[in-house]
């Protein structure tokens, strides 16, 4: 049982990654990016192949992070300056790159024990080597997924974050501070979608395989998570226990958790809520099955409350 | 000194609907001065501005900023020498931004959005001046989401984001249009005060017939894409807003 758990918040922190990415695009920018279905598989892809080419599997994160960059380049490009609608633009570049994925690595990789990745690499085992393999992969997913998220949230405190989060709300405010909104919409993107090839990356060197269908699915589990996770802090920031925190100096800034936070906390629950559904009894083929009910669920749940947090 | 020259502009082009708003449009508008633009719906008003600013191309014709063609630039490009305070308040600010925030987004216009702290502490102190300065009691609301203050309030903020820093012209595209009479008022004697204080070079554009009478030193009435009043200097100073009803009525009944 407690396995289970270890392995499910494992799950639900490095998927927390591509969470990150969704969140940056749909509830930053306003972009509905489909792309993700295509650049998640694209980094476990490029990182299988590395990995089996004994590239150090940090560097294999950073290719994997790279590529999917580039993915987001493409998507940020054909809407921007091809004048592609956002949601087209997406479809556009997450087919294609379905095709160049299996071209990279065929439609499935495993990858041997032999072979070293991010949670059996030495300087993890120096650090976390008393830990059992699953106790090393918990560890490795928190490391990431906080990391990446105390870096994100640096960076919209930024001016560059700053604007970025401007073109999402008011873009006529950004062409009127002088600034290229077309050029900031493609910024979002790309750092999205590295972001979301970095979880695939991540999960590829966790299960040590990838599959080119591996993606299917992965823009819903992203939004639901977004959606899940916004609602909760939502609710929490307007109860009672937060107005009380408000109230006391060092707690205050727990009262209003940011966003990144929220989908952190969607991202757990939501494998949480997959797993118990699993363990129900539900066969592990109808996972997608799963994946789309609850989404709707979420949907209706949150319901206009959703609407708001998106285009308030 | 701005100049428009041999301006044309048609909508919708060899097409039943289409209509030639601007042919051959003239305009010379000197540094420093403050023009107020009435006219009926469909004059040309907003249009003229949107030409200006780049936000609709232009089909002919040329705009000249002391002499040099701006025809060729983008919108973003343009603004950088222009402000803008728009008809809808809640164009002018970002919602879900606070008011920190948005004030720290407009006083770096001009800059690169890097990678530095994008709120500077430093200048709080001067948001807060400039904030009592509007005299609406906002510059205790900083942390405050814009999205959760008046449309007055916002427009307020927004004029003193479109001014904050150095620029040449500020178009106003019927600002206080949304606002109820006194919060319009308000706004207006802070347009006046910090058009006059900064020595801008202004184009407002009204259905308030008062307004353009009494604020600005430069009256043009358009009528289907063509000056048919321009009074500056004396003469504008001697308009009443009676006889400009007059005029505007015998216009508009055409």
């Amino acid at each position: 049982m407690s396995d289970l758990i270890v392995s499910t918040l494992t799950q639900g922190l490095i998927y927390a990654l591509l969470s990150y990415g969704v969140y940056i695009t749909y509830s930053v920018l306003d972009f509905p990016d489909l792309t993700v279905d295509s650049s998640f598989p694209l980094g476990a892809a490029v990182t299988a192949i590395l990995l089996l080419g004994g590239v150090n599997p940090w560097l294999t994160l950073l290719c994997a992070a790279g590529a999917g960059a580039v993915a987001g380049l493409c998507t940020g490009f054909i809407h921007v300056r091809l004048g592609v609608r956002d949601l087209l633009a997406g479809i556009i570049t997450m087919t294609a790159l379905s095709s160049i994925n299996l071209v990279i690595a065929g439609s499935n990789v495993t990858v041997e024990r032999a072979i070293d990745t991010i949670f059996t690499s030495p300087p993890v085992m120096a650090l976390l080597g008393d830990l059992t393999l699953s106790g090393r992969k918990l560890v490795v997913a928190l490391v990431l997924a906080v990391a990446v998220k105390v870096l994100l949230d640096l960076y919209f405190c930024t001016k560059s974050g700053l604007l970025l989060r401007a073109v999402g709300d008011n873009s006529t405010l950004v062409t009127a501070l002088a600034k290229n909104k077309g050029n900031m919409k493609v910024l979002g993107v790309v750092i999205a979608n590295a972001l979301v090839a970095l979880c695939g990356g991540v999960l590829c060197q966790e299960q040590r395989s990838y599959s080119a269908v591996m993606g299917i699915g992965q823009v819903v589990f992203g939004l639901a998570t977004v959606i899940i996770g916004i609602s909760i802090i939502r609710f929490f920031a307007r109860s009672k226990v937060a107005q009380g925190m408000r109230k006391v100096k060092g707690l205050r800034f727990l009262a209003t958790p940011k966003g990144t936070t929220a989908v952190l906390l969607g991202s757990i629950l939501y494998k949480f809520c997959v797993q118990i559904a699993i363990n129900a009894g539900l066969p592990a083929h109808m996972l997608k099955f799963i994946t789309a009910a609850l989404f709707l669920v979420v949907l209706v749940v949150a319901g206009r409350r959703g609407e708001e947090i998106i285009h308030a | 000194m701005l100049e428009l020259r041999e301006i044309r502009k048609i909508y919708n082009a060899g097409t039943v609907t289409e209509l030639k708003l601007f042919d051959g449009f003239h305009l010379v508008v000197p540094d420093g001065q403050f023009v107020s633009i009435v006219g009926s719906n469909g004059s040309g008003k907003t249009s003229l501005l949107n030409l200006l600013c780049g936000s609709i191309p232009l089909d002919g014709g040329d705009i000249l900023i002391d002499g040099k063609s701006i025809r060729k630039q983008k919108d973003y490009q343009r603004y950088a020498s222009i402000g803008r305070v728009y008809q809808n308040p809640s164009l002018g600010t970002c919602p879900n931004l606070t008011m920190l925030e948005n004030l720290s987004l407009a006083d770096n216009k001009g800059k690169t959005f890097g990678l530095g702290f994008g709120i500077n502490r430093k200048r709080i102190a001067f948001y807060r001046d400039e904030l009592a300065s509007l005299g609406l009691g906002l510059e205790d609301k900083m942390e405050v989401k814009m999205g959760a203050l008046s449309g007055g309030q916002r427009q307020a903020v927004a004029l003193l984001m479109a001014t904050m820093t150095p620029l040449k012209f500020l178009i106003l595209d019927e600002h206080t249009a949304a606002l109820d009479p006194k919060t319009a008022e308000t706004i207006m004697v802070l347009t006046g005060k910090i058009v006059r204080e900064k020595g801008l070079t202004a184009m407002m554009v009204t259905h308030h017939l008062r307004y353009a009478v009494e604020y600005g030193d430069r009256l043009l009435m358009l009528h289907h894409g063509q000056i048919v009043l321009d009074r500056a200097g004396q003469e504008k100073q001697e308009t009443a807003t009676e006889e400009l009803l007059q005029i505007f009525n015998q216009y508009s009944i055409l």
